[in-house]
């Protein structure tokens, strides 16, 4: 893996030959060394801009702003919870960090290294040390493969192993980690249940390795006793492997309070609270995380009986289009004539507990 | 004491697969009152969407077929009528209409959705062209459409998916019917619209007294909205109840075993082992049997019992809770 470091720095210098390039990294390694070297990720200012193109000619008649302008970290071991309406960018969020987007601006930092604006080839030991499980198992599996090849894949890739027996060993480990039986590994993923090909898909995602793992709506595509095996899961190998770090995407507030330290609460592209779980379940202070938080219907009738609900007005305006000063203005109950003009700073209002918006 | 509207008896639906003929619905039996909020709760695949379309007679088939039961609505024996006659087309639409999860499916995508309410109309009522369109204006108006004049006249794919969703309330409500059936009705939807559209839809039920079977995977909806709860698995309803009889004592080890999947703070999770059983050649015995703690020797012995009335409006199907062995 020394080597490789090495190879990447050469690789590095040789292809970005352009002005711009150069200027970008040296921005990335003056941060790098002042980073805080304890975090397992840390985001800065990331921006993703998607074109949005018509006609023959395919000019680029607008943008989307998917991710504007946001900022966090993660720290070893710890689960980081990320909610928001649909189409706020949390999937974009989480293919920026794993870089199968380059990001348009800002910086990502991934143990200790910036990350943001490197090649596909410079990305290598990377891509081990981070991955991803997505909403629907069956999209993410080759159909075509075995599941003992399907984790077999990545070790492969990453050249993990050696010779065949320490391949079998090593993917006959990750199942049973997952709590599937070694058995089934000559078994194709259309005879899993749904709970079982998320739990492949999490073994393959653990098969090199990493140190952080994003999880985009891992259980919203199975029924309640599926979510609940899966979200038990997260947390024994949480237990088991103490520097194992989560980003989890969800919309299901329930299981991001269950399983995060910290939450983040996204509204168009920029994160409008964040604080640990704790504090954001008791007193979220954005109108739109307590919307939010409002909203979920708890499954309890003695509370629901009795509980007053926030019903937002409106829908969810585009990024393509956001509104001007603070995006939520139009939905907010309490937006007044700055919040039309000026856009609130995500600021840290009470150690640790970040809230953009005017009014707190 | 209300009055009974919807009366479902030992209904049961098949399947012809490759594999076999697979039960879906296995003599179901629950009613439903006037202005009422019933909930159907169960794990995918139990059969939930198939009552109710078995209920409103849209069973495709091939491949499936009700092969037993009754279904009275307000004293008609539905399941007397054919499934195209022009009686159960009637009643259709009418009289019962059902919300599904996605608009899109539903709606005709090259018509306006104006056109679309006032034909719903026109072919049920015996009213004119002008006054379809005034009171599907009118009823657009009801769901919080803005502008619904001009609205009428979009076509559905130049409308965000929860106005689309409000317009597939808003036609079912269009013939006053005594019951709307929602089959995961805000399920593809956002948190903060969803909770608007559930608002609005319970408070157009509760102002024509209409009332509503929502078929859902979210227990929080159905602790929020129903009065009485079904629990189905495996094609059976195994428990029902008020909501505040099941949550307070459920007897059902599935029911139990349900609720407990619920991620509750500082409480570990403890999911239902298992999967639900095969719908294809069923033995006789309790379905849920493989996965049950709960489980004695007799359940492997004698046949399941059915849904046997406890106290209250409660009644289960565990024969072990019922105290029969
Ligand atoms: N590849 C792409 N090209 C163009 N626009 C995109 C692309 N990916 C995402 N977008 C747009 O960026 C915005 C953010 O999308 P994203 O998928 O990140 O949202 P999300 O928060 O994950 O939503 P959901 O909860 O529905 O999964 C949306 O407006 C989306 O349409
Ligand atoms: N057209 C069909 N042909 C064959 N089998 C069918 C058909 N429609 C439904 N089934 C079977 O009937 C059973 C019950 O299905 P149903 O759609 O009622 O489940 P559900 O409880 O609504 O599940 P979900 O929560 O996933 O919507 C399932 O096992 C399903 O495979
Ligand atoms: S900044 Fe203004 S509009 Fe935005 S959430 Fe706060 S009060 Fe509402
Ligand atoms: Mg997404
Ligand atoms: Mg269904």
């Amino acid at each position: 893996m020394v080597t490789m470091i090495n190879a990447e720095t050469n690789a590095e210098a040789n292809a970005e030959t352009n002005a711009e390039a150069n200027a970008e990294k040296n921005a990335e390694t003056n941060i790098e060394t002042n980073a805080e070297k304890e975090n397992v990720l840390d985001v800065v200012d990331l921006k993703m801009r998607f074109p949005v193109r018509r006609g023959l000619l395919r000019r680029m008649v607008a943008e989307v702003k998917a991710i504007d302008g946001v900022s966090f970290s993660i720290k070893p071991g710890e689960t980081l919870g990320l909610v928001g309406e649909s189409g706020c960018g949390k999937t974009t969020l989480g293919r920026c960090i794993i870089r199968l987007y380059k990001p348009t601006e800002g910086l990502i930092m991934f143990e200790g290294q910036a990350i943001s604006q490197r090649g596909k080839s410079e990305l290598g030991r990377f891509r081990r040390r981070m991955s991803m499980v997505f909403q629907d198992p069956y999209g993410s599996l080759n159909p075509r493969m075995s599941s003992g090849d399907i984790v077999r894949e990545p070790l492969e890739i990453h050249k993990l192993v050696d010779n065949r027996k320490e391949y079998k060993e090593r993917v006959a480990e990750l199942f049973t980690m997952v709590g599937l039986s070694p058995d089934m590994m000559d078994r194709y993923p259309h005879e899993f249940s749904g709970g079982q090909r998320q739990r492949l898909s999490v073994a393959r995602a653990l098969a090199g390795d990493p140190s952080l793992l994003i999880c985009d709506e891992p259980i919203s595509a199975l029924d309640v006793s599926m979510q609940a095996q899966v979200l038990n899961l997260f947390g024994e190998l949480q237990a088991r492997k103490k520097n194992l770090s989560y980003l989890f995407i969800s919309h299901d507030l329930l299981a991001v309070q269950y399983i995060s330290q910290r939450v983040a609460v996204m509204y168009l592209g920029r994160i409008v609270e964040l604080a640990s779980s704790a504090d954001l379940y008791s007193g979220a202070s954005h109108p739109y995380s307590k919307a939010l938080l409002s909203a979920q219907p708890r499954p309890d009738p003695f509370i629901e009986e009795t509980r007053d609900r926030i019903i937002l007005e409106g829908d969810v305006p585009t990024p393509l289009n956001p509104p001007a000063g603070c995006s939520f203005h139009p939905r907010c109950a309490y937006s007044t004539a700055r919040c039309e003009k000026e856009t609130p700073e995500l600021r840290d209002v009470a150690s640790g507990h970040f809230v953009a918006c005017h009014r707190v | 004491m209300s009055n009974r509207l919807l009366t479902v008896e030992g209904l049961t639906t098949e399947f012809r697969t490759e594999r076999g003929v697979a039960r879906a619905v296995n003599k179901v039996s629950y009613n439903v009152d006037e202005g009422e909020i019933v909930g159907i709760v169960g794990e995918s695949g139990c059969g939930k969407s198939v009552t109710q379309l078995s209920v409103m007679q849209l069973i495709p088939n091939p491949p499936g077929r009700i092969i037993a039961g009754k279904v009275w609505l307000d004293g008609a024996d539905l399941l007397k009528y054919k499934r195209d006659s022009r009686e159960m087309r009637g009643v259709r639409g009418a009289r019962m209409a059902m919300v599904f999860q996605e608009p899109m499916t539903s709606l005709n995508p090259a018509m306006t959705i104006g056109r679309q309410m006032s034909e719903v109309m026109t072919e049920h009522l015996k009213i004119s062209k002008k006054e379809a369109r005034e009171r599907s204006i009118d009823m657009l108006a009801q769901v919080n459409i803005p502008d619904p004049g001009k609205r009428a006249d979009d076509y559905p794919h130049q409308m965000s998916g929860g106005m689309r969703q409000r317009v597939m309330i808003a036609m079912a409500m269009l013939c006053r019917p005594q019951l709307i059936i929602a089959d995961e009705a805000t399920t593809a939807l956002d948190a903060t619209i969803q909770a608007q559209l559930l608002e609005l839809l319970y408070s157009v039920v509760e102002k024509y007294r209409t009332a509503l079977v929502m078929v859902t995977h979210n227990l929080g909806i159905v602790a929020r909205y129903a009065n009485r709860i079904n629990v189905m698995y495996a094609g059976g309803i195994i428990e029902s109840g008020t909501v505040k009889e099941i949550w307070s004592k459920p007897m059902h080890p599935y029911t139990q075993g349900l609720l407990r999947c619920v991620p509750r703070l500082g409480e570990k999770l403890r999911p239902i082992r298992g999967m639900p059983p095969s719908l294809i050649n069923r033995p006789g015995t309790c379905p849920f049997l493989a996965r049950c703690g709960e489980r004695r020797e007799n359940c492997y012995r004698e046949p399941a019992t059915e849904l046997t009335h406890v106290e209250g409006q409660h009644s289960t199907a565990c024969a072990a809770r019922l105290g029969r062995w």
